[in-house]
């Protein structure tokens, strides 16, 4: 029988072999050399980056009180992309939700990101957490972040001290260090010092398996970093003396700045209607936002560095002390004055006259300053009324008006003092003292912020001299930050000058016939100057800037209450409470301190 | 004692090394696949690698037995053998033991036996003992027939115990006949018809059968020497047309679902990485994310923390691809075909018809694992449940693969005592 040798078709079966052996190196060339993008999907499954979160710096007042600190709370995250087959149901229930909100919040998760970690459930308590952990590795793509929440010793200085809250989507643009669900200073000093105070985040990246459990660190940890806390702060803050001026403002609009003459540190700053911090914390946080928003009051605005208004009466001794250094007037220069019947301004007051500075000063003689600031303006050697009004302009900047201090002062405005060039194109370059007369007086277009005033009464508390008004007393390490606030500024006026206008104001309280004679107080050495500004929307402000004691000025004050009439009906004698709050620690006047702390201007109407 | 007497000088030893090579290496695979303290003892019994390393040494003792028993015994008991075992896989499906939905262990105590692992080497035994009879004539239908029906047996009884993957292999013995002077028709037609198949799914069966027709009439105007045959090739069309018709009525009517998803999911007409495609998805991750020269011994992260499923047995691939990366993975496909070539090379040079035919039965089945196992978990072929040999994890498919070479590897070293 004849039997075919087919032998040679072992090279097909060998051929076979070879051709899938190269298949599958050809394949495995693709998916291990040529594409790397199985390297990040391993890392996808197996690695989590845990970000540690630093504690907040907290904050203290002058004396080493603490104001501001934290409390943990707990996020639920959600990674949507590694969410997969949970039970919702038993979720929901766990957390008592229902499903259209996990459905809602689901969403809002993924159109921000499939990778990265959005809130799902905001700030947990402990005890709810407490309640959650033990389940929490059967819902994958879930875990949850400690974070921590704002806490206010006494609920104070809302203004300055700001609210902390989530990141929105701009500051996520602006600053790559945040993700969703960050906390970020949102107004005043967390806003200011966010940087400082938020410390650097930390991460840990973790291996898990495939049920989502923790399988230790990656690489013994050769990638991670660990959070830095924030710096903690020391603002120059006395919270006594806030906490009191608060409640001397309490139905009151207005506001009042305490500022330290020798190193520009505010002592104090109110602004009312204030409100309580602990409102714009937690998950509450929103709602209570929106009410104080529409509150027609207005409570988040900060009068004290964004309200702006005519300095009145306080003004007039700045142009005293510029006409002095101008030798405009001399403190024994006299001007007459026809009381009501002056001309181009009326007196308010009843003195006698001719009167010099000093009885001007004490007496807030409107005709007596419109002829001093007629003096600058007029005086032949500045060669015209125009040239005259650059100089004097120049001089009352050199006080820090019509302008920022640009220090840690949240939300500060210039103010306005109104500019050669302005007055050229409203009067077409045809005017003279007679047509900005008002400034004489601190009214017309002047604006000033009660910051602002307070500095004035530091200027004048020191002669001559002021440092930028701020808040920050020291952080824990870098001194660098407060170089700035060690610059000081001179005006441009002389000290020898301001000897008979702190002796003026002195009279206005020590003298019988000064306009906050009323609150005298023999041990404090209080100098002062009343401001009643004409208001149209009402009744006059009322304005007062001091400082205490004269000899060794511990203390400058402004203080400014909207519709409050006479200055030394309201500024004054909060002012003077205030005063002698700093300085004695104890206010005897109790009689005075009921009736301003009683004192209603708000719902009166 | 002459020379052609003497086993340890007859046998192939480059044959024993690789494979010794694959066995080791598969044992060190599953340690890092499977361990969960990194200070274990390889030989820990309690854990998948320690239960390995005694199924290796039971299997080295397999090995051994083969080589001092007969030659002549295993084409003397070919048909008893395999009788035995086609009653036992019998038996299993009377008294088996389901496990992930076949019907396919015997249970003995704590101690579980697949039966249809030993039905290979049964089946490569008594075809060669069928084909390698003197007076046998290959092109008669009746030869082929029964040829055909040995081969079937054992496949429609492992199909009965719902293991698909194992009833498949027994395809792998077309290259056996193909070999022995079947056509190779067979084998092209296969080709044809898998490549019908895809396309078919791919496409639809109108635009296919469309694009069948317009080839045939281009064809036959085209071509003078197809024109001369026009009626052969119009009936090659509509044979291929009511085949078309058919894959239909197949892949949605035979297949069950999870196998229809799973071509599916491999010719991309479905993504479902989280679902059916799980699988595949974890495993192309873990084996892409080796890169060049891999994670290293025990580092393979998508491993240690098992997220690809059965890593150990049908999935033990990936551990290398991760772990030993481009170099590792492709040294151990490249074993692989040596291996494969090496035992054709020794089938060829067997004078014993029967020797010859098992040999190429050996290769072949080997090579159906290995093509079906590597394929599946780099995405070139649809997800079937067959272990790697003497690499996958298991005393059974250890032990059965280890039979199945050994008994060739004794009849090569037993050669020369053929006539």
């Amino acid at each position: 029988m004849y039997k075919k040798n087919y032998s040679s078709r072992k090279y097909v079966i060998i051929s076979i072999f070879v051709i899938v052996a190269l298949l599958f190196l050809i394949k495995l060339y693709f998916l291990q050399i040529s594409d790397n993008n199985y390297g990040n999907s391993a890392n996808n499954l197996v690695l989590r980056t845990i970000t540690e979160y630093p504690q907040r710096g907290k904050i203290y007042d002058r004396n080493g009180k603490l104001i501001v600190y934290n409390d943990a709370v707990y996020d639920l995250m959600v990674i949507p992309r590694q969410v997969t087959n949970i039970d919702t149901a038993e979720f929901c229930s766990l957390l008592g939700i229902d499903t259209a909100f996990f459905k809602k919040q689901m969403k809002k998760a993924i159109h921000y990101s499939r990778y990265k970690p959005s809130v799902f459930i905001k700030q947990l308590s402990k005890e709810e957490y407490a309640r959650i952990e033990d389940k929490m590795y059967k819902f994958k793509g879930f875990f949850v972040q400690r974070r921590a929440l704002r806490k206010y010793n006494i609920p104070i200085a809302g203004h300055l001290l700001g609210s902390v809250g989530e990141v929105n989507h701009r500051d996520l643009k602006r600053d790559s260090y945040y993700t969703r669900g960050d906390y970020i200073g949102k107004s005043g000093i967390e806003r200011f010092y966010e940087k400082q105070l938020r410390g650097t985040k930390g991460s840990k990246i973790i291996q898990v398996d495939v049920h989502n459990r923790n399988k230790g660190s990656y690489q013994n940890g050769k990638y991670d970093t660990l959070a830095v806390s924030g710096k903690n702060i020391t603002l120059s803050i006395d919270t006594e003396l806030q906490a009191y001026g608060e409640k001397l403002m309490q139905n009151k609009t207005g506001s009042i700045v305490v500022i330290e003459p020798k190193t520009g540190e505010i002592l104090a700053m109110i602004s009312s209607p204030t409100f309580d911090l602990n409102l714009l914390v937690g998950r509450q946080r929103s709602k209570n936002y929106n009410a104080l928003l529409h509150d027609t009051l207005k409570p988040l605005i900060n009068r004290a560095v964004s309200g702006t208004y005519p300095p009145g009466s306080t003004f007039k001794m700045i142009n005293a002390l510029v006409a002095l250094q101008e030798r405009a007037i001399t403190p024994k220069t006299k001007f007459s004055c026809q009381g009501p019947e002056s001309k181009p301004i009326r007196c308010t007051h009843h003195h006698i006259t001719p009167l010099d500075l000093n009885e001007a000063i004490k007496q807030s003689c409107n005709p007596y300053f419109w002829n001093t600031f007629k003096s600058i303006m007029n005086k032949p050697s500045f060669g015209g009324t125009h040239n005259a009004y650059e100089k004097w302009y120049n001089d009352i900047r050199s006080f820090g008006f019509g302008q920022k201090f640009n220090t840690d002062i949240p939300f500060e405005v210039k103010g306005n003092i109104p500019s050669k060039a302005y007055f050229d194109k409203v009067y077409r370059g045809s005017w003279n003292a007679l047509t900005v007369r008002s400034l004489a007086i601190g009214q017309g277009e002047i604006l000033i912020t009660p910051i602002q005033l307070a500095n004035l009464a530091a200027v004048i508390a020191n002669k001559g001299y002021y440092f930028p008004p701020h808040f920050l007393k020291n952080t824990d390490g870098s001194d660098s930050l407060m170089n700035k606030f060690k610059t000081k500024i001179n005006t441009a006026v002389k000290p020898k000058y301001f000897n008979v206008v702190q002796h003026a104001m002195r009279e206005v309280f020590s003298k019988q016939h000064g306009t906050a004679h009323y609150y005298e107080v023999d041990t404090l050495q209080q100098c002062g100057k009343t401001g009643t500004v004409q208001n149209p929307h009402g009744e006059d402000h009322s304005l007062f800037i001091a400082f205490a004691p004269m000899d060794d000025p511990r203390i400058a004050i402004a203080v400014i209450v909207e519709n409050g009439g006479f200055g030394s009906r309201w500024a004054a004698p909060i002012a003077s409470l205030m005063i002698e709050k700093y300085l004695s620690g104890e206010v005897k006047r109790k009689r005075l301190e009921k009736r301003i702390m009683e004192g209603d201007l708000i719902h009166k109407h | 004692m002459r020379k052609r007497d003497n086993i340890i000088a007859n046998t192939d030893w480059f044959t024993v090394f690789l494979y010794l090579i694959l066995v080791t290496a598969g044992w060190f695979t599953i340690y890092s696949a499977s361990f969960d303290n990194p200070d274990a003892s390889m030989f820990d019994i309690t854990q998948r690698f320690g239960k390995q390393a005694m199924w290796i040494g039971l299997a080295l003792l397999l090995a051994f037995t083969i080589m001092i028993i007969d030659a002549k015994f295993f084409s003397a008991f070919a048909f008893w053998i395999y009788l035995f075992v086609m009653l036992v896989l019998i038996g299993v499906l009377l008294f088996g033991k389901t496990v992930a939905g076949s019907k396919s262990w015997f249970q003995i105590g704590s101690f579980a036996i697949q039966p249809a692992e030993f039905a290979k080497f049964a089946t490569a035994l008594a075809l060669a003992r069928y084909l390698g009879k003197l007076n046998i004539n290959i092109n008669e239908l009746k030869t082929k027939l029964r040829a055909i029906a040995i081969i079937m047996l054992p496949s429609v009884l492992i199909l009965l115990q719902n293991d698909t993957g194992s009833a498949l292999v027994y395809f792998s013995f077309i290259l056996v006949l193909y070999r022995e002077g079947f056509s190779g028709i067979f084998i092209v037609l296969g080709l044809v018809m898998g490549t019908l198949f895809v396309l078919t799914l791919l496409f639809g069966k109108l635009y296919l059968i469309a694009g069948l027709a317009i080839i045939t009439v281009l064809g036959i105007w085209l071509s003078r020497k197809l024109r001369k045959n026009a009626k052969t090739v119009v009936g090659i069309f509509i044979l291929a047309s009511l085949f078309v018709f058919s894959v239909h009525y197949a892949f949605e009517e035979v297949l069950q679902p999870h196998q229809r998803n799973r071509i599916k999911v491999l010719l991309g007409m479905m993504h479902d990485p989280r679902g059916v495609g799980y699988n595949v998805n974890q495993s192309k991750i873990a084996i892409g994310s080796g890169g060049l020269t891999g994670k290293g011994f025990k580092q393979g992260m998508l491993t240690r923390y098992h997220f690809v499923p059965e890593q150990s047995t049908d999935f033990i691939f990936c551990t290398m691809g991760e772990e030993g990366g481009f170099i590792g993975s492709s040294l151990l496909v490249l074993t692989f075909m040596i291996l494969l070539i090496r035992l054709v090379l020794l089938a060829e040079r067997q004078r014993s018809v029967f020797s010859r035919i098992y040999g190429y039965g050996v290769a072949s089945v080997l090579f159906f694992h290995f093509m079906v196992n590597i394929g599946m978990t780099i995405g070139l072929m649809p997800v079937v449940g067959i272990p790697l040999p003497f690499f996958s994890y298991g005393g059974s498919s250890l032990w059965a693969f280890t039979i199945l070479l050994f008994i060739f590897i004794k009849q090569d070293a037993n050669r020369l005592n053929v006539l």
